[in-house]
């Protein structure tokens, strides 16, 4: 039997991880699948390839599809058939407001993102330029949800990653949230100080997704559930402990991050060097691609980046919810991953931010654990209720 | 006649932007301003406020242009990405040739489409031209390994400049391998010996 070829786009980050192992070690040719993956210059780069029918399939940011049924960014309709990666970001800032954050005293525990809130609003004498890589992403959600209570006026700005570092050094920002490894890569290069972890703003916050065009995956059905079991199983190796190693040796490989695979490395580990002077801090789910129901795209989280997306772009926070919510495939992620074995909650919707510890939930063989998942606000989000 | 369209080039590399602005400027009578990808490319932008921007697909500084296109509220968008645009073929083309193009609100298709073409034509030619140029590159880096590796076997065995290559041909066939290969290995073994 020959092999069906599946063309993939990705951004090389290590959140692309699941796509890349898929292919790499097998999983995809256990299904039968040939995989194709294209690295994409930029985020609109892969969108446009998605959406011109260039690859079948893409890593995407989970806020672009949601963006994209809200009417807020062009014509063509995604849908996120899993989440790849859960967390991942990390929040930095140049060495001289670093320097001024801690002339007040701040002592960078890359944890508490109130405290870093205060210093960095005491530091940043009244306003921050803040870069992120695109302006429909996690990052722009986490820095906006993070910073809207503080008296700071926010100049958010689109800044490729690979040149995050660079814009840092130059001046041109302030601040950065970008995904791992170019924070690391700011450290590295002297020019950053890590701030917090993205996991300190929210704790469990979808950041990639498996995109496909929307209606191809019923159209489709066969391709799809043989790429999303492929890639499922690729998150699994991802979430095993023992495979952190190799994953960033994998990574680092010719032709992929282009970066060291002791600096991806930390990220995975969560044994993060904060600054150029080599600080630790341990920070624990820094990214995950399995464990607690991570690949699941749960509809709340969809209907979350819906109503703040909503709130910024003055849409009807109803209608904007219930068009999110439907972007998260979570029924197709039930029909095709059943017979891979993923264990599959109860419910597709759930109150983000309500768990401060791991917690038992009922799922269909059974009892699935979900981990933490607050804001650092203590804000409960319910999907029910969106518009109290 | 219709008034002319202001357009922006964004290419660092002033060879290939003055190829490209020749090719736009033979399209019709336009306003081309040629702009670098640094990092005050959306604020420039914004000030010129252009018809038409177009920009290499492969440049990572793209994304900074989604900002335009979000520049006011969605009821009054001012740019569209030229992707969305309902001709499919051209997309298609524009796509293949690594150009993407950012076009106002509103601008009609068929001013827009002798420009793309004219665009979409000199991109692939620039297309080329990268391709060639890294080709002369490596043809170059090879033969100056090549000319190391002779000179190591020459002075190592007192022979000829020849003969010297005939030993590395030999070896590369003997392996399988390219000359080049050979002789790059060949340096770097001689470099560990010093």
């Amino acid at each position: 039997m020959t092999a069906s070829v599946l063309r993939l786009g990705y951004v090389p980050l290590i959140d692309a991880a699941p796509l890349m192992v898929a292919e790499a070690l097998g999983f995809a040719g256990e299904e039968g699948l040939e995989l194709q993956l294209t690295a994409a210059p930029s985020w609109s780069a892969l969108r446009d390839m998605l959406a011109g029918g260039l690859v079948e399939a893409a890593q995407m940011l989970s806020p672009l599809p949601v963006a994209q049924h809200l009417g807020l960014s062009g014509a063509a309709r995604f849908e996120a058939l899993s989440v790849l990666s859960i967390n991942g970001d990390v929040i930095g800032v140049s060495g001289a407001l670093a320097a001024r954050m801690r002339t007040g005293g701040f002592g960078f525990d890359f944890a508490d993102a109130a405290a870093a809130g205060h210093a960095l609003v005491a530091a940043a004498q009244g306003s921050l330029r803040i870069g992120v890589p695109f302006p429909f992403s996690m990052h722009t959600e986490l820095v906006r949800y993070w910073l809207q209570g503080f008296d700071l006026t926010l100049d958010i700005r689109t800044v490729p990653p690979p040149r995050m570092a660079e814009a840092l050094a130059a001046g041109e920002i302030d601040a950065f949230c970008v995904g791992e490894p170019h924070g690391s890569v700011a450290v590295e290069r002297g020019v950053g100080v890590l701030l917090l972890p993205g996991s300190a703003v929210w704790a469990f916050s979808p950041e990639k997704v498996l995109a496909t065009r929307a209606g191809w995956a019923e159209a489709q059905p066969e391709l799809a559930g043989r790429l999303m079991r492929a890639v499922w199983r690729a998150g699994r190796w991802l979430g095993l402990a023992a495979n952190r190693s190799m994953t960033s040796e994998l990574l680092a490989a010719p032709g992929r991050l282009a970066v060291s695979a002791e600096v991806i490395e930390r990220a995975l580990t969560g044994r993060m060097v904060i600054s150029p002077e080599g600080e630790e801090r341990l920070s624990a789910g820094m990214i995950e691609f399995f464990d607690g129901a991570a690949t699941f795209p749960w509809r709340s989280q969809a209907a979350w980046i819906g109503l703040r997306l909503a709130g910024r772009h003055g849409l009807d926070a109803a209608v904007a919810a219930d068009r999110a919510r439907l972007v998260f495939r979570s029924d197709l992620y039930r029909l095709h991953l059943r017979e891979a074995g993923a264990d599959l909650p109860g419910a597709s919707e759930k109150l983000e931010g309500s768990l401060s510890h791991p917690t038992a939930v009922a799922s269909e063989r059974g009892r699935t654990i979900l981990p933490v998942n607050r804001f650092f606000d203590a804000q409960i989000f319910d999907p029910a209720a969106p518009l109290r | 006649m219709a008034k002319p369209l202001s357009i922006i080039v964004v290419e660092k590399d002033r060879e290939r932007a003055l190829l490209i602005v020749d090719g736009l400027r033979e399209a019709g009578d336009h306003e081309v301003f040629v702009m670098a990808d640094d990092f005050a490319l959306a604020r420039r932008i914004a000030e010129r406020n252009p018809d038409l921007v177009l920009i290499d697909a492969g440049n990572p500084s793209r994304d900074v242009l989604e900002e335009l296109t979000l520049a006011s509220s969605p009821m009054e968008r001012p740019v569209a990405m030229f992707v969305d645009q309902s001709d499919g073929s051209l997309t298609k083309a524009a796509i293949e040739a690594g150009v993407s193009a950012y076009v106002v609100d509103g601008l009609r298709s068929e001013r827009i489409k002798p420009i793309l073409d004219a665009a979409i034509a000199r991109f692939h030619m620039v297309q080329r031209m990268r391709v060639e140029l890294a080709e002369t590159r490596r043809a170059l880096e090879e033969r100056k390994v090549i000319d190391r590796a002779k000179g190591i076997l020459m002075r190592a065995k007192g022979i000829g400049e020849d003969a010297a290559y005939g030993l590395l041909r030999k070896a590369a066939m003997d392996q399988g391998r390219k000359v080049a290969d050979v002789a790059q290995a060949l340096v770097m073994s001689a470099d560990l010996l010093k």
